[in-house]
């Protein structure tokens, strides 16, 4: 059986196809028409593993473009794709941290991937991957470089939650004549600090997986470590997991 | 809609900034409301109340002061109504329910109070609700400090009462809600100009009864399954019988509840009989806030109790009707409403313990606690229901949100997989 997950992120569009055990995944941006993503991501599966539309039996879509996108045999949200997902990956993760372009979430599961408690930012964007890009421009970098351009060693502490203070604050970090590595690890342990914050609110089991577009960023991951006292794991297709989950399912007809 | 401008404009109402609502209200409610399917005949009046929101009633209420008749307006389940009908007035719940009127409060008021709060003082300042600018009095209770303050505000536009609600449910805290209720009484013969005797109060006390003891009858078919009515419809039937006339609001509760039996014995329903389940507990929904219902039902789970004012709380408890004398009377009200479970009061054990009873009662698989952004009283109280509900093994979420639009795809995504939980 031929099956697609994809998940359109509100920064990127993600998408896995399973044909009997072999398997393709892609990514782009999803840029101002979810639709069109979900399009180009089923023509670049289609395309990889060399196969038609009509071969596929059944595409499940999810994250928050899943609702504009007709193709879709069913929508199913982020949080039980990335639990299935990582069940799959790590059977033995209890606890996910996700962190995408606009959201963040931590999701409990329990032995079968089955989804037993989530929590989920509201509509600020305190802690989520457009805090780190708004951050990234005002240092006039690209958010993927973050990661690598940190010195935790002279962390300067941000210490406001809000992305528009934060900003003036990094502003006036830089006119004081503190090193960019400083700041950044500061905002690294700001969206630490705020999304482990939202984790213990839900209290965490081990072993704790963390996912979505900021798990590639390793300050993120560090800092999250040393906020919850417990060591983390990354996938390496971070990114893919909440498609592969929608694909698992699209596979079990679930 | 009648025309009803003149009236509007006699009103003093601001006619320009008016039309506005108008034109989104029909829209809104089209596609939240009309756009269900097999819908109970018995809502064609509720549709007709709202198709003519700010005409049929307020008409009416206007005949009913020129008449000599004097009107109250209300904000809270705590309010005793009865005094105001026994003394031949009428008394109708005022809170604002739109984003619409959010802005006019943002004008007076910090921030961070709650879009109830803004709503219902930008509705009066910004003269754009007949419901706000009739009433000879505000009648107001200090349930939590925004409504506190914001009494003071509109102090200065309309005369008004203040009710001390009590924090505790101690005896000493029933007697003095009942030197409330005798002040209060005072006050609206002050007003009216007419006496309250224990004839017209025993009356009164019958006529609230009689519109709690039809909603009853329309909450109890929700008992069912396949639910025989929705849960916006039955949202809007308690919206609209918060300032309706209560003996036509009786009924038609009672009517509508004679064809919810009827579809009960059927076995008709408006959800499959294996669709999930929601109570919805929390702060209360002031007409036309159907939000989180909307997302809820729209995504297949039927909501079949409210634990709200705009719920339950309204109407669970009646009061004595056996007290014959004004004294016994004027207990029996008090009595009856300390026993209604808010935030505002400490402990509130009791209020947990309702929703356990409730969610029992109509078969919930699922709790949805709710509050108005920056209502402390609620948002706090969640965590110790929470830790109740995971005790009792009864799923359960919280949610915070306002009246606007923006976290709509987020709360669908919150409500969505809530859902998933439940269906596994």
């Amino acid at each position: 059986m031929i099956v697609m997950g994809i998940d359109i992120g509100s920064v990127a569009a993600k998408g896995y196809i399973i044909s009997s055990g072999h398997h393709h995944r892609t990514i782009i941006p999803t840029g101002w028409s979810p639709r069109e993503a979900g399009q180009t991501i089923i023509d670049q599966l289609l395309d990889a593993s060399r196969i038609e539309r009509d071969q596929v039996e059944r595409i499940y879509v999810t994250g928050y473009g899943r609702v504009a996108f007709e193709q879709a045999d069913k929508t199913i949200t982020e949080i039980k794709c990335h639990a299935r997902g990582i069940a799959e990956l790590y059977p033995e993760v209890r606890t996910i941290i996700d962190i995408g372009g606009q959201d963040s979430k931590v999701i409990r599961i329990g032995e079968k991937g089955q989804v037993l408690d989530f929590a989920m930012n509201d509509k600020c964007a305190a802690g989520t991957g457009r805090f780190l890009q708004v951050m990234a421009t005002a240092l006039g970098l690209d958010v993927s470089e973050l990661g690598d351009a940190e010195e935790p060693g002279e962390m300067q502490m941000i210490s406001s939650m809000c992305t528009v203070f934060a900003e003036s604050e990094i502003i006036g970090s830089l006119a004081r004549g503190n090193p960019k590595g400083g700041i950044i690890a500061g905002l690294h342990q700001s969206v630490g600090k705020r999304v482990a914050a939202m984790a213990r609110r839900m209290g965490i089991r081990e072993q704790v997986a963390f996912t979505g577009g900021v798990a590639i960023n390793p300050g993120v991951k560090r800092a999250l470590e040393e906020e919850l006292g417990t060591r983390i794991i990354v996938p390496e297709a971070c990114q893919y997991t909440g498609a592969l989950g929608a694909a698992l399912l699209a596979l079990e007809n679930r | 809609m009648a025309d009803y401008r003149e009236m509007w404009a006699d009103l003093g109402m601001d006619l320009e900034k008016h039309d506005v609502l108008c034109e989104v209200l029909p829209e809104a409610f089209g596609g939240i409301y009309l756009a269900q399917q097999d819908r109970p005949k018995g809502m064609d009046f509720y549709d007709f109340v709202v198709s003519e929101i700010h005409g049929v009633r307020p008409a009416e209420m206007l005949q009913h002061q020129k008449e000599g008749g004097k009107v109250f307006g209300t904000f809270c389940v705590y309010v005793p109504d009865e005094v105001v009908f026994a003394a031949g007035g009428i008394a109708a719940g005022l809170c604002g329910g739109s984003q619409f009127w959010v802005s006019g409060g943002e004008k007076v008021l910090p921030a961070n109070t709650c879009p109830l709060i803004k709503a219902s003082v930008g509705a009066r300042l910004d003269k754009t609700c007949p419901f706000f600018l009739i009433p000879d009095m505000y009648v107001a209770e200090n349930t939590c400090d925004g409504k506190k303050k914001a009494w003071e505000i509109l102090a200065g536009e309309v005369p008004m009462h203040i009710i001390d609600i009590p924090q505790m449910k101690r005896e000493r805290d029933i007697d003095a809600f009942e030197a409330e209720i005798r002040d209060f009484i005072a006050i609206v013969e002050k007003v009216t100009g007419n006496k309250i005797t224990a004839e017209s109060l025993g009356e009164a006390i019958k006529l609230i009864n009689n519109k709690r003891r039809a909603l009853q009858r329309v909450y109890n078919a929700r008992k069912a399954s396949p639910v025989p009515i929705s849960g916006k419809d039955a949202l809007l039937v308690t919206q609209i019988n918060f300032y309706d006339d209560p003996a036509r609001a009786a009924q038609m509760a009672n009517s509508l509840a004679d064809e919810l039996e009827q579809r009960i014995e059927n076995g008709f329903g408006v959800f499959p009989d294996n669709a999930v389940r929601i109570m919805v507990s929390g702060t209360p929904m002031a007409i036309p806030n159907w939000k989180l219902h909307h997302i809820i039902e729209s995504l297949g789970a039927a909501v079949v109790v409210e634990e709200s004012c705009t719920g339950t709380r309204y109407f669970e408890n009646l009061v004595d009707e056996s007290a014959s004398t004004l004294e016994e009377q004027i207990r029996a009200l008090a009595e009856r409403y300390m026993k209604t479970n808010c935030a505002c009061f400490t402990p509130n054990s009791a209020r947990v313990e309702d929703i356990i009873r409730l969610a029992d009662e109509y078969k919930v698989d699922g709790i949805i606690d709710t509050n108005l952004q920056f209502c402390n009283l609620y948002s706090t109280e969640s965590h110790l229901v929470k830790q109740s509900m995971n005790e009792s093994n009864l799923p359960f979420m919280h949610i915070e949100t306002d009246y606007s639009e923006q976290d709509f795809e987020q709360l669908r995504t919150r409500v969505e997989a809530f859902l998933e939980m439940l269906r596994k």
